[in-house]
């Protein structure tokens, strides 16, 4: 029986798409089976990201509206035999999927795959309730920033409100510099706030561009910071103890400069 | 070293990053405190269950609301007492 995880965020634009993209495709790479569902009817966009646009022919409202068979829908990943998408509907009503359909579509995919990975829409309206709907656990995504961090909190309560408990936190576009220099919040300092469990952080990286902008997802690309990040989230997903990142900024000479002078780096 | 520099440069401005937890921090104590009308009924009724063990109460008069105000956020109950009960025997006494 397979697992249900949505990934969700409130404020748009932290980063839930490249989230999904970036777990999906590290399960796969770990051997899992796995589905991604874009969930974001109307705006469409986890298909570019993975770079599978061009195959689009069904999509999850023809799945929920019994246009196609469920199994017809699923595309194919180009480089993982296990992986699949489910892309949302870019041109039809946005209460056409209902809490009750994607309850019953995620009982159907436990059967066969052993992650199912929900990309939520951002705010807290219809659209982000049917997302949740058939979730086992959540993932919340935010930034350092107040906006986005303020969002997250309100998620959390809406995520526990129904009955998703104790939803894990991943902390995106983390600048180590600008946390250094005391200008950007803190891992402690979001985990103080919004006191749930961290899942993992990812360094603000020009890789992730690169990555989106070919439509391959950074947690293949073995030389990028954020596609380690992605990595280690990856096998926390499956209950693996990795330890946390070393997100240091700084270079190798002003290091042993610290370490000849006796100041900790 | 840096910090060495700051010292000799003088006081320094609070960094950014502390402005923006004390102000989510307290958008969050705002924020947290909406809830919902549910919960305060019960909340009520909780209160009059606990409360009429001990003095009589006019129960319809009965407020109780959250007081949001800049710096906290305060839970007011005005409850209009009838008079105290007779029966409560104080076993500690």
């Amino acid at each position: 029986m397979g697992e249900v995880i949505v990934i969700t965020s409130g404020k748009g634009g932290v980063g839930k798409t490249t989230t999904t993209a970036n777990i999906g495709t590290g399960l796969a790479a770990q051997g899992k089976k796995v589905v991604l569902i874009d969930t974001d009817i109307g705006l469409r966009n986890l298909d570019v990201v993975m770079g599978l646009e061009n195959r689009i022919v069904y999509d999850l409202v023809d799945v929920t509206q019994g246009n196609c068979r469920l199994k017809q829908a699923l595309i194919k990943d180009k480089r993982f035999e296990g992986l699949f998408l489910l892309p949302a509907a870019q041109t039809k009503d946005k209460n056409a999927v209902s809490a009750d359909d994607m309850k019953k579509l995620c009982e159907e995919l436990r059967e066969e795959f052993d992650y199912i990975i929900v990309d939520c829409p951002a705010g807290i309206e219809q659209g982000f309730k049917n997302a949740i709907a058939g979730a086992d656990r959540a993932i919340v995504v935010t930034t350092p920033e107040v906006s986005a961090v303020r969002d997250a909190d309100r998620i959390i309560g809406l995520l526990e409100a129904n009955n998703l408990k104790r939803p894990k936190l991943v902390i995106n576009r983390l600048r180590a510099d600008m946390v250094k220099r005391g200008d950007m919040m803190n891992i402690d300092d979001m985990i103080d706030i919004l006191a749930i469990e961290l899942l993992g952080v990812v360094p603000e990286d020009e890789q992730i561009v690169i990555s989106t902008n070919k439509g391959e997802p950074a947690v293949l690309d073995m030389n990028s910071q954020a596609g380690q990040a992605y990595r280690n989230i990856t096998k926390r997903v499956m209950n693996q103890e990795v330890p946390l990142l070393n997100l240091d900024y700084e270079t190798g000479i002003v290091k042993k400069l610290k370490r000849l002078l006796g100041l900790k780096g | 070293m840096i910090d060495f520099l700051r010292n000799i440069l003088g006081k320094e401005a609070p960094r950014s990053k502390n402005i923006a937890k004390e102000r989510l921090q307290l958008v969050l104590v705002h924020d947290r405190a909406n809830i919902s009308p549910h919960l305060l009924e019960d909340l009520k009724e909780d209160l009059i269950r606990v409360i009429t063990n001990y003095m009589e109460i006019d129960e319809n008069a009965l407020e109780v609301q959250l007081n949001n105000d800049d710096q906290s956020v305060a839970l007011v109950a005005n409850i209009p007492v009838i008079k105290m009960k007779r029966d409560y025997q104080d076993l500690r006494a």
